[in-house]
């Protein structure tokens, strides 16, 4: 009785040491600190303006809007372009292909994703490789410019986030029988109703696990729209960032940081009450 | 096999006690501004061990501020950025003059500089190098460009590109008639100014190609001819004209943006005197023409002149005429609102469609 | 009589193998079909060409008269139970069943009605909520087999359902499925490598040995007069032995083996000089009485006794030659037997085949 006691202890206090420490603390520090706000001298007093502000300023709920939006879509185009390489890679492949497909996905993770971005800004800028190789073709007679615009931002985010759908797909497609497909099969099953009745449900935990991260590093990602979006594609990280390197304003921008935290954990949870799941199976 | 271990055990205590007895000074600055050769040089001369972090102006206070002035010896921000910043989180220590060799320096930027960054009767920096921020212009593409305001002319759509960051804005104050310098202590009428100029960059927002963020970016985009107006620094406009005759750095017509940057030193500094040997050791004027020929900015050096290269020597004279050098627009130190003022328009033009 | 299926010289080829040779038979309505055979034997591979999941690399299959190559298998009269269920997870036992019928648009309450109905034939009344993973083994098994039935299609394959259940249930579903069948009169096409459900179950039983069939017939048929020498050895218990065929008197073959001489009945017309000889455990005498005519006698010695109820067998000893087993009937009269005793078995020359 002691002694599981003891091994639950000795398993639970690194745990808790490791969420208290790592995670709550800063947390809290961030959190009082987003409750304040400065006069012009640097004075402190508390106060909820950091949060008023967010939703009196147009800019920022648009902001965080638009991101979470674009988040959405990536996510949503993630899933369906991972969704047919996870089930080729698992299904379909040669199994001996198939390793090497998934350490293909990998690639690009070799590499820092500041790199990766610089990568995609050569292939894709007007002076870029993919311009070079169209003019030489004749496909097109003038350059034109493939960066700077929310299509190629999209675009690379979903790259980016390919491997965060695929891993999770892989597991659930792994984990499902064969023989339940050609039992649908042989049931009368057309090939969307297969798809849609079996495939589907049976990879949903993979599908939310895979969309919840993608959704999450889209979001909090920084990089990739600054760098390669469009000229009006403000990001909410960039709101935060501005907030706390150029304005000065460290209260504004702890308390954007707990708006996001909040904001897409709700945006989740909102998910996951429309599919009808909880995040305890999900995990699982 | 003993022999070898021995050496190698000898080996590491070495270095860790020379590691010990070396003094390292922690440098946060811009890149460019602590060249390898001359850091040797230093290394070589001293045994000061030199780190070296880049960094931008808001990204130095923000890092200072975090740590509340420790973690680094000596930072470089400029000089207009020191004093708000400096009343308001007290991230920085006030120089000892004495320490240094002030004989190097231009006197007029020396006096320009302390009396900028003068909080509560101290002076907290010393000049190092200046330049100006205006326009680069391709001359093949765009040869009558020559103002602010050619950033916003549809002639050049899509072949436009500049930093949303306050130089833009205040560049083009000037260019369409106000002096935003004299509204600094005016915050309300500040906002209006910068009401407007932010209508005029959402107006004209379809004409630019992209709003650059770093430096190497900009040059990359001006190099391959994406690019034929752009507003940014002399120095890089000087690289690229060594690349390309065609491309130069143009002093605006309502006058070039002066920055100064300077040398500071944070309150939690641990090692000063290798921080007033470096100071003393860059504004030397072989070591302050070294840096001069290699990255185009000019230092607050005095009698560099000899040590200079004909070409760099010449790039002030093409860019500048004595007139443009009379009408630079010196920025003085900044008040805190105004920065969160600017921020805010800068967000909405970059969030307009 | 209706023919529900008619396989016409059906192969399979994989590569360079043949898994499935030149195989050909029919199943009349109402049947219950078994294919019987070892694992490998190619059975798997015959049925799911036959539920349209494998394409012959040559031969027909019809069903109900008309020609079904080519066809996929969600549009073909028949349905498959899978060798490992296949129910569906991600459904309950109601969503299961009513899946084929969905696909077909049957309207709701007819297939409310429906489930209903098949449920209480398979034993399940009022099991529609349940999730899959809250039954049990044999109540997946008949999930399974609802699910199929439904469908009422012309022909239900099954391809070894019984086989991951343990031994007890399996003998309990035996009886039951049979049972099943002969209520609902589908055609039932089974596959197994268990000779006892084969034969328990069956109306006719095809043996397929190597991708061929040996010989179809009824299951008594089977038993008793099996056409080659695998059929004889693999349905059923059976001893072999092996001689030289020393003459042949029409239907008898006078065989010579480890020094004794026997009078078999022979398996097939054409017999070679080197002869296979199989009687079954059962066919034995223990202790045959000395007026007895045609019938072959032997003296062995009690090597083990295997006991195992009604199946209980004695191990004996050939001088010079193989173990016999040999039935031994579970009454006072040989409860003397041990080990090391010696025995004078013997058997019907009637009782005894001999194959090449
Ligand atoms: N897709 C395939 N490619 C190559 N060979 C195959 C394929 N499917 C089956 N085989 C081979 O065909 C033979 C028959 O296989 P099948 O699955 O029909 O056997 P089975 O009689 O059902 O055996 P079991 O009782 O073990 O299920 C086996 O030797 C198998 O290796
Ligand atoms: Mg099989």
């Amino acid at each position: 009785m002691a002694g599981k006691k003891l091994g639950f202890y000795v398993f639970f206090i690194p745990v808790f040491l490791w969420l208290f420490l790592l995670i709550v603390v800063p947390h809290i520090e961030l959190f009082l600190m987003s409750l304040r706000t400065e006069d012009w001298v640097g004075n402190t007093s508390w106060s909820l303006a950091n949060y008023k502000n967010f939703f009196s300023e147009p800019i920022y709920w648009l902001t965080f809007v638009r991101t979470a939006i674009y988040s959405i879509l990536v996510t949503c185009i993630t899933a369906i372009i991972a969704f047919p390489v996870a089930f080729f890679i698992t299904k379909v492949a040669n199994p001996r292909f198939s390793g090497f497909l998934a350490v293909l996905l990998l690639m690009p993770f070799w590499v820092s994703e500041l790199v990766r971005v610089y990568g995609w800004m050569i292939l894709l800028r007007e002076s870029g490789v993919i311009n070079h190789f169209l003019l030489q073709l004749g496909l097109i007679s003038k350059s034109v410019e493939m960066l700077y615009n929310d299509i190629s931002m999209v675009m690379v985010l979903v790259y980016t986030s390919m491997l965060f759908m695929v891993v999770p797909l892989l597991s659930v497609l792994e984990s499902l029988d064969d023989s339940l497909i050609e039992a649908a099969y042989d049931l009368g099953a057309s090939s969307w109703t297969i798809l849609t009745k079996i495939i589907l449900p049976h990879s949903k935990p993979g599908l939310t696990s895979g969309a919840i991260v993608v959704f999450m590093l889209t979001l909090g990602n920084y990089l990739t729209p600054n760098l390669i979006g469009g000229k009006s594609s403000l990001w909410f990280t960039e709101q935060i960032y501005t907030q706390f390197i150029a304005s000065f304003n460290w209260n504004q921008g702890a308390a954007f940081g707990f708006l996001l935290l909040a904001l897409s954990s709700l945006i989740i949870w909102i998910g996951l009450k429309l599919t009808r799941q909880n995040l305890t199976k999900v995990v699982q | 096999m003993k022999k070898v271990l021995v050496g190698v055990i000898s080996i590491l205590f070495l270095s860790v006690s020379l590691g010990w007895a070396q003094s390292t000074l922690k440098l946060l600055t811009w890149k460019g501004y602590a060249p390898k050769e001359l850091v040797e040089k230093f290394e070589k001369q001293t045994g000061i061990k030199v780190e070296v972090t880049y960094s931008n102006n808001e990204e130095m206070i923000a890092k200072l501020r975090a740590t509340r002035g420790g973690g680094f010896d000596l930072i470089q921000p400029s000089q207009d950025r020191i004093a708000s910043v400096q009343a308001k989180y007290h991230i920085y220590q006030p120089l000892d003059y004495s320490k240094i060799k002030t004989e190097n320096i231009i006197p007029s930027m020396l006096e320009a500089v302390k009396k900028n960054t003068l909080v509560q009767g101290k002076s907290y920096a010393v000049p190092f190098c200046w330049g100006t921020s205006g326009l680069i212009v391709n001359k093949k593409f765009a040869p009558e460009a020559s103002d602010y305001t050619d950033l916003l002319n549809p002639k050049y759509k899509g072949r436009i590109s500049y930093r949303l960051k306050r130089p833009t804005l205040i560049g083009l104050a000037f260019a369409l008639g106000y002096n935003p310098f004299e509204l600094y202590s005016n915050p309300q009428e500040y906002a209006k100014m910068m009401e407007k100029i932010g209508e005029k960059l959402i107006a004209s927002k379809s004409l630019v190609k992209n709003y650059w963020t770093n430096g190497d970016a900009l040059l990359e985009l001006l190099r391959s001819k994406e690019v034929f107006v752009a507003m940014g620094w002399d120095g890089g406009g000087w690289k690229l004209h060594k690349e390309n005759p065609d491309i130069d750095f143009v002093a605006p017509k309502s006058g070039a943006l002066g920055w100064i940057d300077t040398f500071a030193l944070p309150a939690k500094a641990k090692n000063v005197d290798a921080a007033y040997k470096w100071i003393n050791f860059m504004l030397e004027p072989e070591n302050a023409a070294y840096f001069t020929n290699k990255e185009g900015y000019f230092t607050a050096s005095k009698g560099v002149e000899k040590f200079l290269l004909p070409e760099i020597k010449d790039n002030l004279t093409r860019s500048f005429s004595s007139a443009d050098i009379d009408n630079i627009k010196w920025y003085p130190p900044v008040p805190a609102q105004i920065e969160a003022i600017e921020a805010k328009i800068l967000d909405k033009v970059k969030a307009a469609r | 009589m209706v023919v529900d299926l008619k396989v016409e010289k059906v192969s399979k080829v994989f590569g360079t193998f043949k898994a499935v040779d030149e195989v050909s038979f029919e199943v009349v309505s109402g049947n219950f079909f078994s294919i019987l055979g070892p694992s490998g034997c190619g059975k798997t591979t015959l049925l799911r060409m036959i539920a349209g999941f494998l394409e012959p690399t040559e031969g027909q299959i019809y069903i109900r008269q008309k020609l079904v190559n080519g066809i996929p298998p969600n549009q073909r009269p028949v349905n498959l139970v899978f060798q490992n269920l296949a129910l569906f997870p991600m459904m309950n036992v109601f969503e299961n069943i009513a899946f084929g019928l969905k696909r077909r648009k049957v309207e709701k309450k007819v297939i409310e009605a429906k489930v209903k109905d098949i449920l209480a034939r398979v034993g399940l009344s009022g099991f529609e909520k349940k999730k899959i993973n809250e039954l049990s083994g044999g109540q997946k098994q008949r999930v399974a087999i609802a699910r199929a039935l439904v469908l009422e299609p012309s022909v239900l394959l099954l391809d070894e359902p019984l086989g991951a259940l343990d031994l007890k249930l399996r003998e309990q579903m035996k009886v039951e499925l049979k049972k099943l069948q002969a209520e609902v009169g589908t055609t039932f096409v089974y596959i197994t490598h268990d000779q006892s459900e084969a034969l328990v179950m069956s109306d006719f039983v095809a043996v397929m040995n190597k991708g061929r069939f040996e010989q179809i017939d009824t299951p008594q048929n089977l038993y008793r007069s099996p056409k080659t020498a695998f059929v004889a050895k693999f349905v059923g218990d059976n001893n072999a032995l092996e001689g030289e065929m020393l003459k042949k008197e029409g239907e008898m073959v006078l065989v010579s083996a480890y020094g004794h001489e026997f009078w078999v009945r022979a398996g097939s017309y054409r017999l070679g000089k080197k002869i296979s000889v199989f009687i079954r455990p059962e066919s034995f005498l223990l202790e045959p009485e000395e007026n007895l005519s045609k019938v072959n006698r032997l003296k062995v010695k009690i090597k083990d006794i295997l006991f195992d109820g009604a199946n209980s067998k004695l191990l004996c000893l050939l001088p010079a030659g193989p173990e016999i087993m040999v039935a031994l009937p579970q009454n006072k009269k040989f409860a003397h037997l041990k080990p090391g005793d010696d025995l004078n078995i013997g058997w019907f020359y009637e009782d005894s085949l001999a194959f090449s």
